[in-house]
């Protein structure tokens, strides 16, 4: 089984190849240039390096979110693209899910936490039972007061990755009362090798969309939405 | 054996700048085997005007139907394709990513060269579908919701600017003065109709002159003034006449894009003169061009209301042209929201 994987939302552009629990290859950015810059000379350049012929691919793996509205989209809008040009389904994965994959077999608790501006985090809390990794908070966007209480509460050591550890380092220095650790370099932020690895798995178990019906999971509505939903709370008169 | 019928250009378009997601295919510029438009209109309504993160995300989940539709309306599939032309720009920066990157994504899996196109270039080109006789050199002027544009084209591909708006786009205008006079959104076509009940000479709004650029437009001033009379009507408790508003209002812009088109035409000695995007299909405005141009005897383009609004059948149309000029683009294509003409 051969998986094409995309990971664009956040600051990281990346994409990978694995093939029936190898990867061929990775190709990884964090730099400022835009993902509508980088994401498919990237994939031009290991496709060639890798010599792929895309026919061969069984599924096109994307980051569905949450992050940047527009990092996911240029991920979706690619991987919908390649799915139409190739005929290929798209297996859709959750980014934080992805993300704690990077930190597979640790025998703590992970939380990866992206910065999702106004004090918020996208976030989650997984572990790894006998290899599998198992979801003990489902990716969600809260506070960061919100996760870290949470990861107090539990009382067990975690390790934090992801772009939201910078930015929220003075508060979890001030707040979280368990020991924590800071993932190192090779695996703090996302990689697309990680979508990929938990691709072939979702893969197998059947969750895949097809090109037309895959759209990024945002978490969030948009602004002009949630100002519009306040609205008609604000209006609606709740005495029965 | 030499086969001397010509090889047909078969481009499939996408476009994605605002608030329609739409897909061609249109053979060697001006034949057009499908045109398929999703608007999004009727969502942008509930809040006034068109939401960029609500455009955008509304994209993504239309596009590959949108193209799948378009192929098969034309009865080809991607083996058919040459080309593919995508707007790159002027437009929502979120919305336009969403077709650069499908775009990109199709031309890389399949080996077909990319063109970049631009959205302006697109509108004026939406001409030559329906008029097979049109070639440069022409002037044309483009009004719409975002632009507002009076363009030399000396030939295809190759524009010059004589002028632009300084604030507000024509359509801009129209849809501010429909919400002030409580028509709402989108403005262009209500304040039309309900011109058709009013006296556009009832009020004297201003008709706007650009002191330093003779062929620039600035409609944020009639705007004002619109609202300053209802504001003036409201103090006075005078009656406000809704459709004699409108229709001076309608006057108002219908005069000055009318006045710089015909000014121009004089200037550069030309004998053909079109008009292009949405507000393009106001009837009023067009029959006040059809009329300045007939004293002239300049011949007078227009397109159908279907190619005036933002559609990817204009893109392939100037595609097509792009394209036999040799212009292609590269994978790393980025959308560029405040790209200019020529560029």
């Amino acid at each position: 089984m051969k998986i094409l994987a995309l990971e664009s939302s956040g600051l990281v552009a990346s994409v990978a190849v694995t093939e029936d629990g190898n990867l061929l290859g990775e190709y990884t950015m964090n730099y400022k240039k835009t993902h509508s810059q980088t994401l498919l000379p990237m994939l031009q350049a290991l496709t060639e390096m890798i010599e792929l012929d895309l026919n061969t691919v069984d599924a096109i793996a994307v980051s569905k979110g949450p992050g940047s509205f527009t990092g996911l989209r240029i991920g979706s809008a690619t991987a919908k693209g390649l799915g139409l040009a190739l005929n290929k389904p798209i297996v859709p994965v959750p980014t934080i899910d992805a993300m704690a994959y990077n930190l597979w077999g640790t025998d703590k608790l992970i939380c990866p936490m992206m910065d999702a501006r106004r004090q918020q985090t996208y976030t989650g809390l997984y572990e790894f039972v006998d290899g599998e990794l198992q979801t003990v908070l489902p990716q969600c966007a809260v506070d960061i007061s919100e996760i870290v209480e949470k990861i107090n509460k539990l009382g067990r050591p975690v390790v934090v990755l992801g772009d939201g550890v910078p930015v929220f380092e003075a508060y979890l220095q001030d707040n979280c009362k368990v020991p924590y650790e800071v993932a190192p370099a090779t695996c703090n932020r996302q990689r697309a090798a990680s979508v990929a690895a938990l691709a072939e798995k979702l893969y197998q178990e059947g969750v895949v969309e097809t090109a037309a019906g895959h759209k990024p999971d945002y978490l969030r509505l948009s602004q002009a939405e949630r100002e519009l939903a306040e609205r008609d709370l604000a209006g609606r008169d709740f005495s029965i | 054996m030499m086969n001397n019928m010509e090889k047909e250009i078969k481009i499939l378009a996408i476009e994605s700048s605002c608030d329609e997601t739409a897909a061609a295919v249109v053979v060697n510029g001006r034949d057009v085997r499908s045109n398929v438009i999703s608007s999004q209109i009727d969502l942008h309504t509930l809040y006034g005007g068109v939401v960029p993160e609500i455009a955008s995300r509304k994209h993504i989940e239309k596009i590959n139907q949108v193209i799948e539709e378009a192929l098969k309306k034309a009865d080809m599939t991607l083996d058919d394709i040459d080309a593919i032309g995508v707007t790159y720009g002027p437009g929502l920066v979120g919305a336009l990513l969403v077709g650069v990157a499908e775009a990109k994504a199709i031309s890389f899996a399949r080996n077909i060269p990319l063109i970049g196109v631009h959205h302006i270039e697109g509108h004026i080109s939406a001409n030559y579908i329906e008029n097979k006789d049109l070639e440069p050199p022409f002037l044309c002027l483009v009004v719409s919701g975002g632009h507002t544009h009076l363009v030399r084209v000396a030939d295809y591909g190759k524009y010059e600017i004589l002028g632009k708006t300084r604030d507000d786009a024509a359509g801009e205008a129209f849809d501010k003065v429909a919400r002030a006079i409580g028509l709402g959104y989108p403005g262009g076509p209500k304040i039309e109709k309900v011109s058709h009940e009013g006296n556009p000479d009832a009020i004297d709004f201003p008709r706007a002159k650009v002191a330093d650029g003779v062929y620039d437009f600035s409609f944020s001033g009639l705007k004002s003034a619109v609202l300053n009379y209802l504001n003036g009507c409201r103090m006075k408790e005078i009656e406000i006449n809704q459709a004699d508003v409108a229709a001076s209002f309608q006057k108002a812009v219908t005069d000055v894009l009318v006045g710089h088109a015909m000014n121009a035409i004089d200037e550069y000695k030309m004998d053909k003169f079109a008009i292009a995007g949405g507000v393009a299909s106001n009837g009023t405005l067009r029959k006040a061009m059809e009329e300045a141009c007939a004293k002239k005897g300049v011949k007078f383009y227009h397109p159908s209301p279907i190619l005036c609004t933002d559609n990817a059948a204009m893109i392939g149309a100037a595609a097509y042209y792009d394209y036999l000029a040799g212009k292609r683009a590269g994978m790393d294509l980025n959308a560029v929201p405040n790209l200019r003409l020529g560029e």
